[in-house]
């Protein structure tokens, strides 16, 4: 049984029709249903790498949903499908890019799945290196802020990134200069194996955010209306020009890191159990259908069009060619031709 | 034309960017109401004010991470770091974000950033104040590295450097700061990146170098005049790209090379050079290719008789040119 949404308000008062409500429940299903793909064409061997947005479904949507598209930017890291997908990104390019495809539009191919990249939605590319876009998020917030334009920077992480050096870089820049950032941490309490009370002396990431005369704030990042009613919040504060927020959105993750991990070395045993009733996806359908405005018939069907979707773009990413040898070259500076005998 | 050292060329550069292009914001340690710790920045923050001239926290990768996001939203951002002893905790910046940005994204991401610091040794800065790293960012595909010589060249190749689409790393001889100086032009001009410059034209052999170790091959060349060797001093100019046609050109006119750094010798520069001409250019060789570097060493110790045995003096690049000249 999926816990209720727990909102302080009404949705209509937070300001989402129904129609936001349905938005934001396709966005879920189709970033775990893509997710979902990924893995099973992992182990087809069609991939070499799956890592995961399962779970954080409704803390990367419920907050992806406050922005704006192609004016806000979005500094994802690798789980953020939902934050892609939210923007914008589509099924078709997660998929391009896990196969690794010269259509990717991440990057032709060049980086390892999930690293969402969209010039025109404003998602910026991420490297694999776990932190680096928090200062890029403060930056992209001076420019905005030096040319006179409302627009918030939105850099996610999971919790262990709090303790690299760019989060203190990134944020304590932020609070100084009172920046329009928001630092959303996606904590599902595991740095692949090392869990929080080994990366912090602290019981929210939250707290981390009184060094920097910020609020930090919790949320329970599988209540996607929870989730989106305090993005909002600190949206408006930023847009205000009171500067950053660090939301400390609490997620679990139900899959092991990556591909490549084996969860059973190191989670306790019976740990997965306490992840009852936190699936952010199966919490908003009983919400939904609470409501009024959703039946079993209508999500039956709208999971089968997710379905769908997402089989017809794994199946048109694999059919696209590979990139071309000569594709190694391009793209290292402005100016950059490849050889001529490649 | 008016005279100026390397520092007033630099302070000159961003002066007119700043002044022709409002994008262009300066972000770094002291850079401010100080002027910078080298007056580098001295009366932009007056000029220009607190949004464009930015005193930053003491974090040298927030810096350049900050920068970063700053080029990626239609600014120019040019960063200084306050000594390129302290560049490494940006490393991982410059190496895994700004460095492959434009490669990772398929050239949907881009960053016009330039990271600006005082490098090399011969002022008494001990260890960690004299560092050369060129070679280190060198080694950087998607990064270039530019480090100039003269007053002139400053202020072209740094202006060059905030146009480039691309991150530069400017490398300033500090050495150079207040000794060097030369005519300087006025007017807002460019030197692109990549050129090397043939600073004294010779015959005999090629001395091949960049930064404030030009100085000392020019001397060393005058000294080698006054024995009958005709050398060459060839200087880079910027050591990522390397302007591999005009080596080649230099050496084929020559036959002989000695390539001078104060960088260590061991994995440095010149290593790469050597490497170049062997593979291309060995029928055009009349003698083996002899590096004039730093030690392998950690850094510059702060004794000046220490420091003095570390860097490549003018005679020991004299002997030897005398040695090569002798084949």
């Amino acid at each position: 049984m999926a816990l209720p949404i727990e909102s302080t308000k009404p949705v209509s008062e937070i300001g989402l029709t129904n129609d936001d409500l349905l938005n934001m429940y396709r966005y879920m299903l189709l970033a775990r249903t893509v997710d979902e793909r990924m893995w099973i064409m992992n182990r087809q061997g069609k991939g070499a790498f799956a890592i995961s947005c399962q779970g954080h479904e409704a803390a990367q949507v419920g907050s992806a949903y406050a922005l704006r598209a192609g004016v806000d930017w979005a500094c994802p890291y690798y789980r953020d499908a939902g934050v892609a997908i939210t923007f914008g990104v589509t099924v078709r390019d997660i998929m391009l890019a896990f196969c690794g495809k010269a259509e990717d539009p991440f990057g032709g191919g060049r980086q390892l799945p999930n690293h969402y990249s969209n010039r025109k939605l404003r998602v910026l590319s991420g490297s694999s290196s776990v932190g680096t876009q928090i200062p890029h998020a403060a930056g992209i917030a001076l420019a905005a802020k030096f040319k006179g334009e409302k627009l918030v920077a939105v850099a996610y992480f999971g919790e262990g990134a709090t303790s690299t050096g760019d989060f203190h870089a990134g944020v304590n820049f932020a609070a100084v200069h009172k920046l329009p950032v928001i630092f959303v941490c996606e904590n599902n309490g595991w740095a692949i194996s090392v869990p929080t009370d080994k990366q912090m002396s602290l019981t929210s990431v939250a707290e981390r955010a009184l060094g920097y005369g910020i609020p930090g704030v919790v949320v329970d990042g599988v209540d996607i209306v929870a989730v989106y009613e305090t993005m909002k919040a600190a949206v408006e504060r930023a847009l205000a020009g009171e500067g950053p927020t660090l939301i400390d959105a609490q997620v679990y993750r139900p899959l092991p890191h990556s591909s490549d991990d084996d969860d059973s070395m190191y989670l306790p045993a019976g740990f997965k159990a306490t992840f009852e009733g936190r699936d952010p996806i199966e919490r908003f359908r009983a919400f939904l259908i609470g409501q009024g405005d959703w039946d079993e018939k209508q999500d039956s069907a709208l999971r089968r069009r997710v379905q769908e979707e997402v089989k017809e773009a794994a199946a048109y990413a694999e059919s696209r060619p590979d990139p071309e040898p000569a594709d190694l070259w391009t793209h290292v500076y402005a100016d950059s031709v490849p050889p001529t005998e490649v | 034309m008016a005279v100026l050292n390397v520092l007033q060329a630099v302070n000159q550069a961003l002066d007119q960017e700043m002044a022709r292009d409002e994008r262009v914001i300066l972000m770094g340690e002291d850079i401010g109401k100080k002027g910078g710790v080298f007056r580098t920045t001295v009366g932009l923050h007056l000029k220009y004010g607190d949004a464009r001239v930015i005193d930053t926290p003491l974090n040298e990768l927030g810096i350049v991470g900050v920068a970063i996001g700053v080029s990626l939203h239609g600014l120019r951002p040019v960063a200084e770091i306050q000594f390129a002893d302290y560049i490494h905790p940006a490393m991982d910046q410059i190496v895994n974000e700004a460095g492959k940005m434009r490669y990772r994204s398929g050239g949907e991401f881009w960053c016009p950033l330039v990271v600006r610091a005082p490098y090399g040794g011969g002022i008494h800065g001990g260890l960690y104040h004299s560092q050369s790293v060129e070679a280190i960012y060198a080694h950087i595909p998607g990064v270039k590295v530019v480090v100039p010589s003269t007053p002139y060249d400053t202020k072209g190749l740094l202006i060059s450097a905030i146009r480039d689409d691309d991150p530069v790393i400017f490398l300033e001889p500090k050495w150079a700061y207040r000794r060097i100086r030369g005519e300087v032009p006025e007017e807002l001009y460019t030197i692109p990146i990549g050129q090397a410059e043939v600073k004294r034209a010779g015959d005999n052999l090629t001395l091949i170098t960049y930064g404030a170790m030009v100085h000392r091959c020019l001397e060393a060349a005058e000294r080698l005049a006054g024995e009958g060797v005709s050398a060459e001093v060839l200087d880079l100019r910027s050591v990522s790209p390397i302007d591999w046609p005009a080596v080649a050109k230099s050496v084929e006119k020559t036959s002989k090379v000695v390539i001078v750094h104060e960088d260590q010798k061991f994995g440095g520069i010149g290593a790469e050079v050597a490497a170049f001409i062997s593979e291309e250019l060995f029928e055009n060789l009349d003698g083996p290719i002899i590096r004039v570097a730093g030690p392998f060493v950690p850094a510059m110790p702060y004794n000046q008789a220490l420091e003095e045995t570390y860097l490549p003096s003018v005679e020991k690049i004299v002997a030897a040119a005398r040695r090569l000249a002798g084949y």
